[in-house]
């Protein structure tokens, strides 16, 4: 994975109306899905072998529009408005990267990746392994996911673990339109096959681009606020959940330092156990629910890692396990501050 | 599914070449052959044949942990391959050990599947294109289609050139037609208009379950409903497996889109080595199909064209010795690297894998000299 992504020259992007053309320290204010659209753009821009394909991704610009304005830019023959059926989006773009091509599926709602389920996890992840090495899948999944939103039945989900458990794929999830820039411009540009999962309560939050950045290595995890006796980590929307939590904690006399994980698969624990052990505490959140989940993973490890650090049992606070609520419920199973403000008054107590 | 009236047949059960309309639009592609081609046909069917057996026999004698037998259903592949021309791209399912030989694939990587020494077993690009093999029922199919996507995006298919324009060949079997993904797959490539055809041998059963359960109409006749053009074949007559498949890569190739073709054939021996069709199907139908025998109706065809004697036992004594490389080769096949589970999990560096692959090293080194 290479550290940085190799950016155009300023004059790459054409005809863009939502991402000015990168200059000498553009910072442009945009919420994470129009970083998202950027970043696509860049990446086509960049690489004529990259190619979108998805549901309704063209001429609408995709049901939450992240891809607006890229097929009148780029052609139907780069982004594809694809027949309705996942399988056949994630079966194709096996083939086409078979061929070359860097294809980047939209799978339209968390809850509908599961009829492409086989061959993300028995073709997709496995056909490098396969060919012992001697063909790449350069294919990236993005996918709404999570709550919030207050939608209809399989339209709020985090299926985030079903693809972790699978040796083969990298998951990651920007928390912020920066990283939402950067992060899939690097999605796009590994050689593995990488699964973007997108926080869609987060679309519509504005936050700066630095368009003449550079990006963090893709599989990092990151301090977004400093603290000395908790630390929580999660990702996706749940970081803004727990840099509340953390400004509650404050007022009442707790020092929280907050890491965004960024990448769940692999999991970079470097910064996760440095922070454990200054604080000696540790609460991961997640919306998804927290059986067999990256959380578990992340409490397991880190108490193996850490063992000696901890001051308290590493704590969980996450979605029920129950299936994901009608929405009017949805404030109740999605972890919010106070919960989290719970989970870190039972460490402290400890 | 008994054949219909519009089956392509070109050779008779007894080898007698046919003559009439039915056979005229295809037998322009005969006569483009010459003796060796033909002589290859039958050489390629003979040698998987006894490749076929020779790998039954390793597995009974505990030497694959199974095998899966193509036996009858050589014409549908020998001529169906040598209908692709070079540049074509062939995804197979798993039973197409005659398409692999008339691709060059050094086939002890069918043997290293199932003797459990590789998920692999070669090299596509170096395979004449022939891809690796695929066990989940119709996954390929999509592959296929993308690949097909591929070409006809980067423009090398109606080019006017047939030695030039790409085309792709999608193996499967019965049973996939009631898969999603082979409907999703004919769905997208009518969308896309690939340059691809779909070949499905019906070989009448999906393990136990016979063609009748999984359709109430002649299956190439499902083509039709996807927009896609369908034409059934003999599939145990070479020549007209070859002409069909000819035709139908050269349209794709050409640009009129992709093409389905339905070859009734039979599988004469179990599914697996762990099958038993004895439980489900009647001797009766076995021997009916028996005397349809693929490679003795094109033994006769040769022998009326003056092959004699000479050719015939040339070729068993090929088939012999490829045989017995195989056998020998096989029982060389050694146990595969433990750094083979971690080294191509990903292409680029993973921290987990490193970290397995180095723990594992220590934990087998710590035993000493005494493991």
């Amino acid at each position: 994975m290479s550290d940085t992504v190799t950016r155009a020259e300023p004059a790459a992007p054409t005809g863009s109306a939502t991402a000015p053309a990168p200059t000498e320290s553009a910072i442009a204010q945009m919420p994470l899905a129009k970083a998202v659209n950027a970043g696509l753009r860049q990446a086509m821009a960049n690489d004529p072998r990259v190619l979108l394909m998805g549901e309704d991704i063209g001429p609408l610009g995709g049901v939450f529009r992240v891809t607006e304005g890229l097929q009148a830019e780029f052609g139907p023959r780069r982004v594809l408005d694809t027949p309705l059926a996942e399988s056949g989006i994630v079966g194709t773009a096996i083939g086409l990267a078979m061929r070359g091509y860097r294809p980047v599926c939209e799978i339209q709602f968390d809850g509908f990746i599961f009829p492409g389920f086989d061959q993300i996890t028995s073709q997709l992840a496995k056909m490098t392994n396969r060919h012992e090495g001697q063909v790449q899948m350069p294919v990236v999944i993005r996918v709404p996911y999570g709550g919030h939103i207050g939608a209809v039945e399989h339209h709020q989900e985090s299926p985030e673990a079903y693809f972790a458990h699978t040796p083969g794929l990298r998951l990651v999830s920007p928390s912020t339109p920066n990283d939402a820039f950067w992060m899939i411009q690097e999605a796009i540009a590994s050689n593995d096959p990488v699964m973007f999962f997108e926080p869609k309560s987060r679309y519509w939050h504005k936050g700066p681009v630095d368009l003449s950045g550079s990006a963090a290595p893709l599989h990092s995890s990151r301090v977004v606020r400093t603290g000395t006796e908790v630390t929580l980590v999660g990702h996706g929307a749940m970081v803004t959940v727990m840099l509340q939590a953390a400004e509650l904690a404050a007022a009442e006399g707790t020092s929280v330092e907050v890491i965004d994980l960024r990448s769940l698969s692999p999991i970079d624990y470097g910064p996760i156990v440095a922070s454990v052990q200054k604080t000696g505490r540790l609460i991961v959140a997640s919306e998804a629910p927290g059986f067999v989940s990256v959380s578990s993973e992340i409490a397991a490890t880190v108490t193996e890692m850490a063992f000696y650090s901890l001051e308290a049992p590493v704590l969980r606070v996450t979605g029920f396990d129950a299936p994901f609520p009608a929405a009017k419920l949805e404030t109740v199973y999605l972890p919010d501050a106070d919960r989290i403000l719970e989970a870190v008054d039972r460490s402290m107590a400890y | 599914m008994a054949e219909t009236v519009e089956t392509v047949q070109l050779l008779s059960a007894d080898g007698v070449l046919q003559q009439g309309a039915a056979a005229d639009e295809y037998l322009p592609f005969i006569d483009a052959l010459g003796d060796d081609d033909l002589k290859r046909f039958h050489r390629d069917m003979v040698v998987t044949r006894r490749f076929d057996v020779e790998a039954a026999n390793l597995q009974r004698q505990g030497q694959l942990g199974l095998w899966v037998p193509s036996m009858g259903q050589e014409a549908a592949q020998v001529g169906s391959a040598h209908a692709a021309r070079d540049q074509d791209h062939l995804f197979p399912a798993y039973r197409e050990h005659a398409v692999a030989m008339v691709r060059g694939v050094d086939v002890l990587g069918i043997i290293g599947l199932l003797r459990g020494t590789t998920h692999g077993g070669w090299n596509p690009a170096e395979s004449k294109n022939f891809h690796l093999y695929t066990l989940v029922i119709a996954s390929q199919t999509l592959h296929a289609t993308g690949y097909a996507m591929g070409i006809a995006l980067d423009g090398l298919h109606a080019t006017g050139d047939p030695l030039v324009d790409e085309a792709v060949i999608v193996y499967f079997g019965d049973g996939s037609m009631s898969q999603g993904d082979l409907n999703e797959a004919l769905v997208f490539a009518a969308s896309y208009q690939t340059p691809q055809v779909f070949f499905l041998q019906n070989n009448h059963w999906a393990i136990s379950v016979p063609v009748s359960v999984q359709s109430r109409i002649p299956l190439y006749q499902r083509s039709a409903g996807f927009g896609i053009p369908g034409i059934q074949v003999d599939g145990n007559d070479v020549l007209a497996s070859f002409a069909v498949t000819r035709q139908g890569l050269d349209a794709a190739r050409a640009g009129a889109g992709p093409r389905f073709i339905e070859a009734l054939t039979y599988r004469i021996g179990a599914h697996t080595s762990s099958d038993d069709p004895t439980k489900y199907r009647t001797d009766a139908e076995l021997q009916r199909w028996v005397a349809k025998d693929p490679i003795i109706r094109f033994e006769k065809y040769l022998r009326t064209r003056g092959e004699g004697d000479a050719f015939f036992a040339d070729v068993a004594v090929e088939a012999e010795d490829f045989a017995s490389d195989i056998r020998r080769r096989t029982l060389e096949l050694g146990t595969p690297s433990t750094d083979k589970m971690f080294d191509h999990v990903y292409s680029e560096p993973h921290p987990v894998t490193s970290a397995q692959k180095a723990w594992l090293a220590d934990y087998e080194s710590s035993f000493g000299d005494d493991q």
